[in-house]
């Protein structure tokens, strides 16, 4: 639990905008922009529909910037990150969420939060995310399928919207489920995965400052095929662990089923951190191909990230638990 | 993967032969230059891809050119070994039957684009790192499939000249040439593996395939049967 001590020059609460004019000015801002792109893609008929881009205002550095990454990870070009998705709900190739997402209204949204936790209940996306600043999280992303990305994400630390819901001593891992919406999400019509997609943090990893929910990427608002409204990153595992779209958060004593693990359990472990020790059946993850590079580059354990979260696995054979 | 000259244990006589092999023959005239364009047309369209991504930077080749340029050349190897397959059936479905004479060609493009197909995985994915294309073909069940597969097709691609079915005999090199059946279920297979959970697109590859292998062991019963006198 962080305890928050507070010092002289922290900024009081009356100095702060009241929240209704925040939010208005917010609202403002958001319909000005929307009438913007609007008025534009109006004037622009060829336009496809996923280049209508709404951007975020106030989107708080972090200490995860890009300057922060190593020299040789450089950015990600928005079109790659927005072209080159696995998100089987809209299509199994690569280049099918993109085509077939576009016409994805994320908006109105709610989340369903339940289990272990003393303030259940349904909550719209904006009231889900509104209390909290938003954060600008530069993060590598690594696939299990051998591929790999830096993505600059706009999120909110996944620990702070937890607490809210006051989970209880029974949460021990918490879990997550994909909208379930076979027109809205065209690609649940064929049976790839045991609908809907479903995936699982262990407590002490939802609540690691590394765990984000995005709602963004490149300080705009989510592209739908990237997982709008709002999806999980943790950045120490492989891609599909960051599931899309979510409507249900749980929290629960027992370990969640997982989609992936459901369909092929000796391929895909609950943990799935990514470890170049632990080859894939399909993939050596000795190796990734970083998207926009000709040639693999090395994997790191954890991603790159052993030093923040190697200690949640202390004792554990990641051998075993893959 | 057949030549013009022997086919299924039936003696060259018998098998079709050009209407007249004057310049005049359709077949050699008019539907193997035809075939030969469209069976290289897809090599063509991954060249202008290619060339569009690096001059104009097209973005046909999606984010990731490498995987696209190999699954590319692994879905036309076997849609081509599946059409090299289909000539039978079609023979016996349409009773036409010079198209026996396309088999060779259909066959040898098959394994143009299987050979394409592993030298951009080689080439290209791996880039010559041996030891890691080694541990991939031993430790990756899709791959030792795909290799087998390739392994199957390599004697056929070889003897499949007349002087080869001279040098061996008819029997044996049809009997040679029914590798080409296990090529194909380990090609289909290869493509079931590769793909993560249960796809459609590759269970319709498998389904044509078993769809072929059915006509093919239908026909014959079913001319045992007509040739019987009835009592």
């Amino acid at each position: 639990m962080l305890i928050k001590n507070r010092i002289a020059s922290d900024v009081s609460g009356s100095e702060i905008t009241p929240k209704t004019v925040f939010d208005n000015r917010r609202a403002f801002l958001k319909t000005a922009a929307l009438t913007g792109i609007g008025l534009a893609a109006a004037g622009l008929p060829s336009l496809p529909a996923y280049a209508a881009r709404t951007p975020f205002s106030g989107v708080q550095k972090t200490q995860w910037t890009a300057k922060s990454m190593p020299e040789n990870d450089p950015l990600n070009t928005y079109e790659d990150i927005t072209s080159y998705n696995n998100f089987y709900e809209f299509g199994t190739g690569k280049r099918d969420p993109q085509e077939n997402a576009q016409d994805f209204k994320p908006l109105p949204w709610e989340i369903t939060v339940d289990g272990a936790c003393a303030k259940p209940g349904k909550i719209s996306f904006e009231d889900l995310t509104k209390p909290h600043a938003l954060e600008e999280r530069v993060y590598r992303h690594r696939c299990v399928e051998a591929w790999s990305m830096v993505i600059p994400w706009v999120g909110i630390p996944l620990a702070a919207v937890l607490k809210r819901f006051e989970p209880t001593a029974d949460a021990k891992y918490v879990a997550f489920e994909t909208l379930m919406d076979l027109e809205r999400m065209p690609g649940q019509r064929q049976r790839v995965l045991n609908w809907p997609y479903k995936e699982g943090l262990r407590m002490d990893e939802a609540m690691h400052p590394l765990s984000i929910l995005a709602v963004g990427l490149y300080g705009e608002v989510m592209p739908n095929q990237n997982g709008a409204p709002v999806r999980l990153v943790t950045p120490w595992k492989y891609g599909f662990k960051g599931i899309k779209s979510i409507v249900r958060i749980k929290f629960q004593s027992e370990m969640p089923a997982t989609s992936w693990n459901e369909a092929a359990s000796r391929e895909y472990g609950f943990y799935s951190n990514v470890n170049p020790a632990v080859t894939h059946p399909r993939w050596s993850q000795e190796t990734e191909r970083r998207i926009g590079e000709l040639f693999k580059r090395k994997t790191l354990p954890f991603n790159g990230y052993a030093e923040e979260v190697a200690g949640l696995y202390q004792g554990m054979d990641l051998r075993k638990w893959f | 993967m057949a030549v013009d000259g022997a086919l299924n244990g039936v003696p060259a006589a018998e098998q079709a032969r050009p209407a007249r092999k004057t310049k005049r023959d359709p077949v050699t005239w008019i539907v193997k230059p035809v075939v030969w364009v469209l069976c290289l047309a897809p090599l063509a369209w991954l060249g202008w891809l290619v060339a569009d991504t690096l001059l104009f930077h097209g973005r046909g080749l999606t984010a990731n050119p490498v995987e696209f340029i190999n699954r590319f050349l692994g879905d036309w190897a076997l849609r081509f070994l599946l059409i090299a397959l289909a000539v039978t059936p079609v023979k016996v479905l349409t009773g036409w039957k010079q198209a026996v004479r396309l088999r060779r060609l259909l066959g040898l493009f098959a394994f143009f684009y299987v050979v394409l197909h592993i030298s951009s995985y080689v080439g290209l994915d791996q880039f010559f790192n041996w030891s890691a294309i080694w541990k991939d073909i031993i430790k990756r069940w899709y791959i030792t499939v795909g290799m087998v597969a390739v392994l199957c097709l390599i004697p056929l691609a070889v003897t499949s000249t007349k002087g080869w079915i001279k040098r061996i005999g008819g029997k044996n090199w049809n009997r040679l040439h029914k590798a080409v059946y296990i090529a194909g279920a380990a090609a289909c297979l290869h493509f079931i593996m590769m793909r993560k959970g249960l796809q459609v697109e590759p269970l319709i590859y498998a389904g044509v395939f078993a769809a072929l292998m059915l006509i093919r062991t239908i026909e014959p019963i079913r001319r045992r049967f007509r040739a019987r006198p009835a009592a």
